[in-house]
């Protein structure tokens, strides 16, 4: 009786959580594939016909957004490790007594909601606003002058927005370093570059990984950013996707896209999952 | 030798600045909330007052999206809590036939997008027919916020001596009270960070809530709609609140759980 | 390509072939399960024939609602002055507590906001919302979702309406809706950027303005310039015509002269600079004004602009219909049409208002009176014949699938 309790006990506590991840997160998706093989209208309803044309459409006419979102990931990830890199060594090997206070100052950002903050951003950076009007009226900048509205703007968004999460993976990484091994590289008569090249680097890889794994995602499928601070010429397929359903209620063609950037970046996820494990992973994305 | 000591002092400046620039916008806000506009635009300085920390609540529309965000955040701290602390537990105490998969379903869960995880969830409830508002929101938040919890009280299950259970079994206690006597006390502070994390999440949150709340408004849904018209500065009054609660709030379960981490 | 319920064999097996093992394979096998499911989860329309509404609608929907003290109003922003006059003498007067929100920027998201809700016969919060005659017009009518009223209720409409609106295309015999306003699609600027008038459509493709011309993103309104751009008539364009104006504003686009398109944000970019020149919608330009201080202008391009009218109508599913019935009728009392139009600038649907308002006028003095008499001399707020010769409706869709080949056309132009 105790032995049949006991190995279904952790059935039991699994189940509710399980379920409800099971019928929110895998069904939807299930739903949403299905949608992409609709056709049909919103007033008239959409019918299940395998219309596998959808993907066809939709990917032909917005191809662009798609290319140009991940390459405003791929930047935004690259640009991020090179800023968040030294901040993460400098607090992990120098921050002393002080690391915690300073990666609670990495994290003030997160008190604050992300609409809000980008919001921000829009006011201190729009062309009349409250750093440019000055400038222009002085005669320093032309009048045409604008920050907002270009590729930069957008990406410097992105990179604003998911700094936190690429410095704090790194900071895990480099934490765990046993400072005797870097010690030991610089008794073999390594250079300070050769030690950090071949000892520090790579064991921090680990956490730039994870850097990437968790900002490259929501940077390519952001649409908050590009709608306030960039223009015509900077639309990601985010909000090519978020239009299409909640503006077009085109249901079909919006989840065939949806689930086309699903699939790209799940393949380079798992990928990069599979390099690293899972575990790892959900232990520094649990952070 | 002497290059690498210019070095760090370089970079603790570095590291200041960066820390300059994740503030600015939030200095930007709480100074903005200061701000006395003649019109409806809150974007140029015009001089200081301190009437909207009076009128904070004036705007019922804004209050009432700001107590929708509350509830849908509390809720889901809850719900998510409990579900979360289910799975951790179970995934860091027992090894069991599914646990793989439950991994991958939750690792999907956190790794997938928030666009498609909102899509997809307008797409079941539109397939449905099933209304939308407070209810799916608060579906939508458990959801992305599950998988959270539970990894955050899996890592503590994980490191527990398991000699505790065998001693408390030793004397006599039931798998149940060891439970609530032994194990739980441990695993609490866990708990408790997962569920302030959900918390977070949940009151954060703007691309899911966007696909999965209808005509309700929640904090973040409000001030998008209303930044193409002009965010009154009672928005910027209730984001310093914010700001400074949650600060504070981490300052304070910081300082008190010092002393405990020594013992442990 | 398959037609059947079931994802293709070849599919499944190309899925579990290699890269998975034997039992994830078995696991994979629920997928033929999910293939019958994927099939059963389509989304059910709401659409009927506008024919088939019973005689007998009218009655069957006001039977049994009775008035409930309160009511919500979805309105657009800059479209009542922000202390609202008009609703406190209503409250005044019914006791009937109005809480107005700003909630619609666009109509396309706002049918796309309340549609999964109003198609699950579930409240969306609101009592009675002001929406524009464009296509979603149609598709809040063809879904069902808007309550036919009963004109009983609605004597001050009866006797103070302009005659015109009972023949609109939209809504004939305004079964269910009545006119808030209408208005212009036309072109704002900001003189102290651009010193030469602007008189002509041409003026939102002048390279000059490189980066600085905001076009809107409701599809209907870019279609429409485009359209007039192209010197052609919307309300009798082809298929091919919208070719002819999708390619006049993708040259416009590619030539990196629009800064972005926009919904009611375009009023924001307009004062923070970002915008220099705009397509504007009448009234909201001179609201700006007053409540900013600003000195933006608005005109009517000679080439031709767009005239349309926004309606209030009450959503089949609406909690306090009686009393929003009431507000409707309240606002066509002569001297409430008269103060709201004296604000929002829009055209006014009371032809009475104009006397109305010049009498007011009379009794002010100096710069007030001068403003006043300027309003309700305003071809804006009252147009004449001269203006509605310029002034063209929008593309009429005869069927859905009309309406969507239309937006493949413009859609991504707007997202690109």
């Amino acid at each position: 009786m105790d032995r049949v309790k006991r190995t279904l006990t952790p059935y039991l506590l699994v189940l509710p959580g399980g379920l409800w991840l099971l019928l929110f997160f895998a069904v939807p998706m299930a739903t949403m594939l299905s949608l992409s093989l609709q056709e049909g209208d919103i007033v008239n309803g959409f019918v299940f016909t395998g219309h596998w044309q959808n993907y066809v459409d939709s990917i032909s006419a917005y191809q662009t957004q798609l290319i140009r979102s991940l390459v405003y990931g791929a930047i935004t990830s690259v640009v991020l490790i090179v800023l968040a890199f030294p901040v993460a060594y400098w607090i992990a090997f120098y921050g002393g007594r002080k690391k915690a206070t300073y990666l609670f100052l990495i994290l003030l950002p997160f008190f604050v909601s992300f609409v809000l903050r980008t919001i921000s951003w829009r006011m201190l950076l729009t062309d009349d606003g409250v750093l440019l009007h000055p400038l222009k009226e002085a005669g320093l900048l032309p009048a045409d002058f604008q920050v907002l509205g270009t590729a930069t703007a957008v990406i410097a968004g992105l990179v604003y927005s998911f700094l936190p999460f690429m410095v704090l993976p790194i900071y895990v990484a480099l934490e765990r370093i046993d400072p005797r091994v870097v010690e030991a590289a610089r008794d073999l008569y390594a250079s300070p570059l050769t030690s950090f090249r071949k000892v520090i680097f790579p064991l921090a890889l680990p956490g730039v990984f994870a850097g990437v794994l968790m900002t490259f995602v929501p940077a390519t499928s952001d649409y908050v950013n590009s709608e306030l601070l960039g223009s015509s010429e900077t639309t990601m397929i985010g909000q090519v996707i978020q239009s299409q359903f909640l503006s077009n209620s085109d249901y079909p063609s919006a989840s065939a896209l949806s689930f086309t950037l699903m699939t790209v970046l799940l393949i380079g996820v798992f990928s990069y999952a599979r390099a690293l494990g899972t575990e790892d992973v959900m232990k520094v994305a649990a952070r | 030798m002497r290059l690498r000591i210019g070095g760090d002092r370089l970079l603790h400046v570095y590291t200041w600045i960066l820390i300059a620039w994740l503030v600015l916008p939030i200095a930007v806000m709480i100074l903005f909330g200061f701000n006395d506009p003649q019109g409806r635009y809150n974007q140029t300085w015009q001089g200081f007052t301190l009437k909207w920390y009076g009128e904070v609540f004036a705007l019922e529309a804004l209050t009432d999206a700001l107590v929708v965000s509350l509830l849908v955040a509390v809720a889901t701290a809850l719900i998510a809590g409990a579900l979360g602390t289910g799975i951790g537990y179970a995934l860091g105490r027992w090894q069991f036939r599914g646990a793989g998969a439950l991994n991958l379903l939750m690792f999907a869960a956190i790794a997938s997008p928030e666009l498609v995880m909102g899509s997809s969830l307008l797409s079941l409830f539109v397939s449905l027919g099933a209304p939308l508002g407070p209810v799916s929101i608060t579906i939508a938040h458990v959801m992305f916020s599950v998988s959270f919890v539970a990894v955050v009280v899996r890592a503590r299950v994980v490191t527990l001596d398991r000699s505790l259970e065998e001693a408390a079994a030793d004397l006599g206690a039931s798998g149940w009270t060891t439970f609530w006597k032994v194990i739980f006390p441990i695993i609490l502070p866990a708990i408790l960070s997962g569920v302030m994390l959900a918390f977070a999440l949940s009151i954060d949150d703007f691309v899911i809530t966007n696909f999965t709340a209808g005509t309700t408004q929640t904090f973040p849904l409000w001030i998008w709609g209303s930044t193409r018209v002009g965010l009154p500065p009672q928005v910027n009054v209730m984001g310093t609140m914010i700001f400074a609660g949650g600060v504070l709030l981490a300052v304070l379960s910081n300082v008190r759980s010092r002393p405990r981490r020594k013992t442990a | 390509m398959f037609q059947s319920n079931k994802p293709d064999p070849s599919l499944l097996r190309g899925m579990t072939r290699s890269r998975l093992g034997r039992r994830d394979a078995l696991r994979l096998g629920g997928l033929s399960a999910m293939g019958a499911f994927l099939a059963a989860c389509g989304v059910e329309g709401k659409g009927k024939p506008q024919a088939s509404m019973a005689p007998d609608a009218v009655a069957k929907f006001w039977a049994d609602k009775t008035q409930n003290g309160k009511l919500n109003f979805a309105g657009w922003p800059l479209y009542m002055d922000p202390k609202k006059p008009e609703l406190k003498k209503f409250t005044q007067k019914t006791g009937i507590q109005v809480t107005y929100d700003e909630v619609i920027q666009e109509m396309a998201p706002w049918f796309a906001k309340v549609q999964p809700q109003l198609s699950a016969g579930q409240s969306i919060g609101y009592d009675v919302m002001v929406i524009t005659n464009s296509s979603q017009f149609g598709q809040f009518r063809d879904s069902g979702f808007l309550a036919p009223l009963d004109h009983a209720k609605l004597p001050n409409y009866a006797a103070n309406a302009a005659k015109s609106y009972a023949s609109s295309s939209y809504d004939p015999g305004n079964v269910f809706s009545i006119p808030y306003a209408s208005g212009i699609t036309g072109i704002a600027y900001d003189p102290a950027k651009i010193k030469e008038p602007i008189t002509k459509l041409s003026d939102l493709w002048n390279p000059k303005y490189k980066g600085k011309v905001g076009m809107f993103r409701d599809l209907q309104e870019l279609g429409n310039f485009g359209l007039l751009a192209a010197g052609i008539d919307p309300a009798k364009s082809t298929e091919a015509d919208w070719q002819k104006a999708a390619a006049e504003l993708k040259k416009q686009k590619d030539a990196g002269i629009v800064r972005n398109y926009y919904d009611q944000s375009y009023v924001d970019a307009l004062g923070k600079g970002e915008v220099w020149i705009t397509m504007a919608w009448s009234g909201d330009v001179f609201q700006k004004n007053v409540s900013d201080g600003t000195n933006f202008k608005f005109v009517i391009p000679e080439d031709g602009a767009t005239i349309w009218t926004d309606n209030m109508a009450i959503p089949v599913t609406a909690e306090n219909p009686v009393d929003a019935i009431m507000l409707m009728d309240f606002l066509y009392e002569l001297e409430n049409a008269t103060t709201l139009a004296e604000y929002i600038n829009y055209v006014c649907p009371v032809p009475a208002a104009q006397a109305q308002m010049k009498k007011h006028a009379a009794a002010l003095t100096g710069e007030d009176k001068a403003y006043l008499l300027s309003v309700a001399e305003s071809p804006l707020v009252f147009p004449g014949e001269a203006e509605y010769d310029r002034l063209h409706y929008y593309v009429d869709f005869n069927t859905a699938e009309e309406k969507k080949d239309f937006e493949r056309v413009f859609q991504p132009i707007v997202l690109g």
